[in-house]
């Protein structure tokens, strides 16, 4: 679903990416960890299309379509949706207004017409009981004055709304308390299906309890050093990752 | 024609006015026609009138509005340029007030709420006190000749639940009219009231509206003013709204101004008692060639006394923006408080406008602050909406439309926050596509 061959990519011609492959299969859900500055956050924004990365090699397929020549916002429509570490406040714009725009955008590009009202409030009620938010937050502006775990949950609302073939999620852990982690876990969990990838970006194994990955990777540098299935984690939170670094050095 | 030569024609049209009515304000009107032959139309020689040029004003002949027109047509346009909200209602059709399409119901004790033309003598003693005749050549016509409106007047402790909602509809005519309302509006001590003036009409209405305001707030009183100007892109719309405040007294104005082909606002605040607080919250949106002048002046003439302003702009196309916003901090009005911002936004390259915030200080002791930004979108804000697959027009619509919410957002009418909201959504560029959105 998912391809990255040999990427590279710089910031302020600082090469932070240097020749990074991931293979994502459908129904897969896989796991990114690695130290501080080892490129996990870089590879999430070139995914989703953020500006002020130059990507110098290399390159992104997704269902066989050069992600880097897409609009930003026809990666969404395509199905590749970036759950943001650090939400965006919008004041002014509510909720509302854009999970319909988002939804009918994702709608007319498979040729759909636009939702009835009343089955968008549906759709939209359901998803919101289930991420145990309230409904007023439908008309409170996008993320403004939202706690943390507010934020992450409204992250993982809009997934659960306009259903991506591939989730990535860039830190959905971060700043999270037990309880807030449970609920969105809880969402990402819901969103597992046979034809859907989920990627995590993450710094700590605690979310791995939570969302039991098929694969992990270590990411270092610029480049993936390591893989292996689940038990993977357990072992870089014993260890640390100075082993596998070593490891990969020889 | 001269512009000299249509001050005479504009007075001799209003002159019929001025014989109209008790003798006192035939003497009152006499004295401001006296003043608008010495002021005439502003010219652009005046600082305040720098930006905005009327002399496209007396090329056109205007006459006076006759009986209110009463066709069923305009029965149907009352009623579709409706806000739609529930209050004492009073309609004006081309200024003329229309009895069958206003709903005055039950007031409550203490609480008048008068149409002027059949009521003059309960007008005596605020006509004039707190808007001089000479604070513009209109201000002066609109004395001399103006032909209807309305006096609220609060008793001491009087408070009216119920908004009074003044609608003034503007219809096609054969030859475009000089409409000038008066509105009047006296709050005693402590009494407290919502006004809406709304100004709305046909899309083919091309006349002069020349509406002053005088509101006058005792000791405590507290009124919320909203002015929506929806006039057609034809009118011409000139309004000065003149707020006299005593101590801890409190007045808020909500100024949207989306219509006319030119608009000029003027708003005069004197703060002259302790504790007085004013907060003027502003809107503005132009399309097509419109011109939208806004100015403001705050006189802080007594101490402890505080003006929050914030003004916001959306001008597209050829449209020009003026906006000025000054304050006044007068000798020995210590312990005052001063805030004026004025963010503007552009959305074509032709678009222009000239703001120009100032404080004028003569006390020591001070809290003041201003500026004006003429800006971009949030570009983080951009991306975060075009990641979940808005285009990026309507991502650059909806923040366009959040930017003006959160002037609209203080609007405490429901219906009227709602009827606005669509207002400006359906005014902001078609590219944006937010019809059926918001």
């Amino acid at each position: 679903m998912l391809e990255v061959k040999d990427l590279r990519v710089s910031v302020e011609d600082k090469e932070i990416l240097k020749g990074l492959n991931l293979t994502i299969n459908p129904g897969e859900v896989h796991a990114i960890m690695g130290p501080n500055g080892a490129g996990k956050s870089t590879l999430s924004a070139v995914i989703a299309g953020r500006d002020g990365y130059e990507v110098t090699g290399g390159s992104i397929t997704f269902e066989g379509e050069d992600v880097l020549d897409m609009e930003i916002e026809d990666r969404a429509r395509a199905g590749l949706l970036l759950g943001f570490q650090y939400p965006v406040e919008i004041p002014g714009v509510k909720n509302v207004y854009l999970l319909k725009a988002a939804l009918n955008a994702k709608r007319e590009h498979l040729g759909l017409p636009e939702i009835e009202a009343p089955e968008f409030m549906k759709l939209v009620r359901e998803k919101l009981q289930f991420m145990k938010m309230d409904s007023s937050f439908l008309h409170r502006s996008v993320n403004e004055g939202f706690s943390g775990g507010e934020k992450k949950r409204n992250e993982i609302l809009q997934m659960l709304i306009l259903e991506p073939k591939l989730a990535l999620l860039d830190e959905i852990d971060s700043g999270l308390d037990i309880d807030a982690l449970k609920v969105v876990s809880e969402g990402v969990n819901s969103l597992r299906d046979a034809g859907r990838s989920i990627v995590m970006v993450t710094h700590y194994q605690r979310l791995l309890d939570y969302i039991v990955p098929d694969h992990i990777h270590v990411l270092s540098d610029g480049k993936i050093i390591k893989s292996g299935d689940k038990s993977l984690a357990l072992e870089l939170e014993k260890r640390g990752y100075d082993w596998v670094i070593e490891e990969a050095a020889q | 024609m001269s512009l000299a030569e249509f001050t005479d024609q504009w007075l001799s049209a209003v002159t019929p006015q001025i014989s109209e009515g008790p003798g006192w304000l035939t003497d009152l009107r006499q004295g401001a026609v006296e003043q608008f032959a010495v002021l005439g139309l502003p010219h652009a020689r005046l600082e305040n009138w720098k930006y905005t040029d009327v002399k496209a004003l007396a090329k056109r002949n205007f006459s006076l509005p006759g009986t209110a027109n009463a066709s069923a047509d305009v029965e149907s346009l009352v009623n579709k340029s409706s806000l739609g909200l529930d209050a004492i209602r009073l309609v004006f059709v081309d200024g003329v007030f229309s009895e069958s399409a206003s709903t005055l119901g039950d007031l409550p004790a203490g609480v008048q709420v008068l149409p002027l033309a059949k009521n003059a003598n309960a007008a005596k003693p605020v006509l004039g006190q707190v808007a001089a005749a000479n604070f513009s050549g209109f201000t002066a016509l609109n004395l001399a000749g103006w032909q209807d409106g309305v006096l609220i007047d609060l008793a001491a402790n009087a408070v009216l639940e119920q908004p009074v909602y003044l609608q003034f509809v503007a219809t096609e005519q054969e030859n475009p009219v000089l409409v000038q309302p008066r509105i009047l509006i006296k709050a005693g001590t402590h009494a407290q009231a919502t006004i809406v003036e709304h100004y709305a009409g046909v899309e083919e209405a091309a006349n002069l509206t020349n509406v002053v305001t005088e509101v006058d707030l005792a000791d405590g009183a507290n009124i919320t003013h909203y002015k929506l100007q929806q006039e057609s892109a034809k009118q011409y719309h000139i309004a000065s709204m003149h707020i006299q405040q005593k101590r801890d007294s409190r007045f808020t104005s909500h100024n949207v101004c989306l219509g006319g082909k030119l608009a000029r606002q003027d708003i005069q605040v004197e703060l002259s008692g302790e504790g007085a607080e004013v907060n003027l919250n502003g809107l503005y949106l132009g399309n097509g060639r419109q011109h939208l002048d806004n100015h403001t002046l705050v006189n802080h003439n007594a101490p402890h006394t505080n003006s929050n302003e914030d003004y916001k702009g959306i001008l597209n196309d050829r449209s020009r923006g003026v906006f000025n916003g000054r304050a006044v901090v007068h000798k020995d009005a210590q312990k005052i408080e001063a805030h004026q911002s004025n963010a503007n936004l552009l959305l074509s390259d032709k678009a222009e406008i000239d703001t120009k915030p100032e404080l004028e200080i003569y006390a020591d002791d001070v809290k003041c602050s201003h500026g004006s930004t003429t800006g971009q979108l949030d570009e983080n804000a951009l991306f975060a909406l075009r990641s979940r697959g808005l285009g990026e027009e309507m991502a650059r619509g909806l923040l366009t439309l959040a930017f003006a919410n959160e002037v609209i957002d203080r609007i405490e009418i429901p219906a009227v926050h709602d009827r606005l909201e669509d207002a400006v959504a359906g005014r902001l560029p078609e590219k944006f596509n937010l019809k059926g959105l918001v």
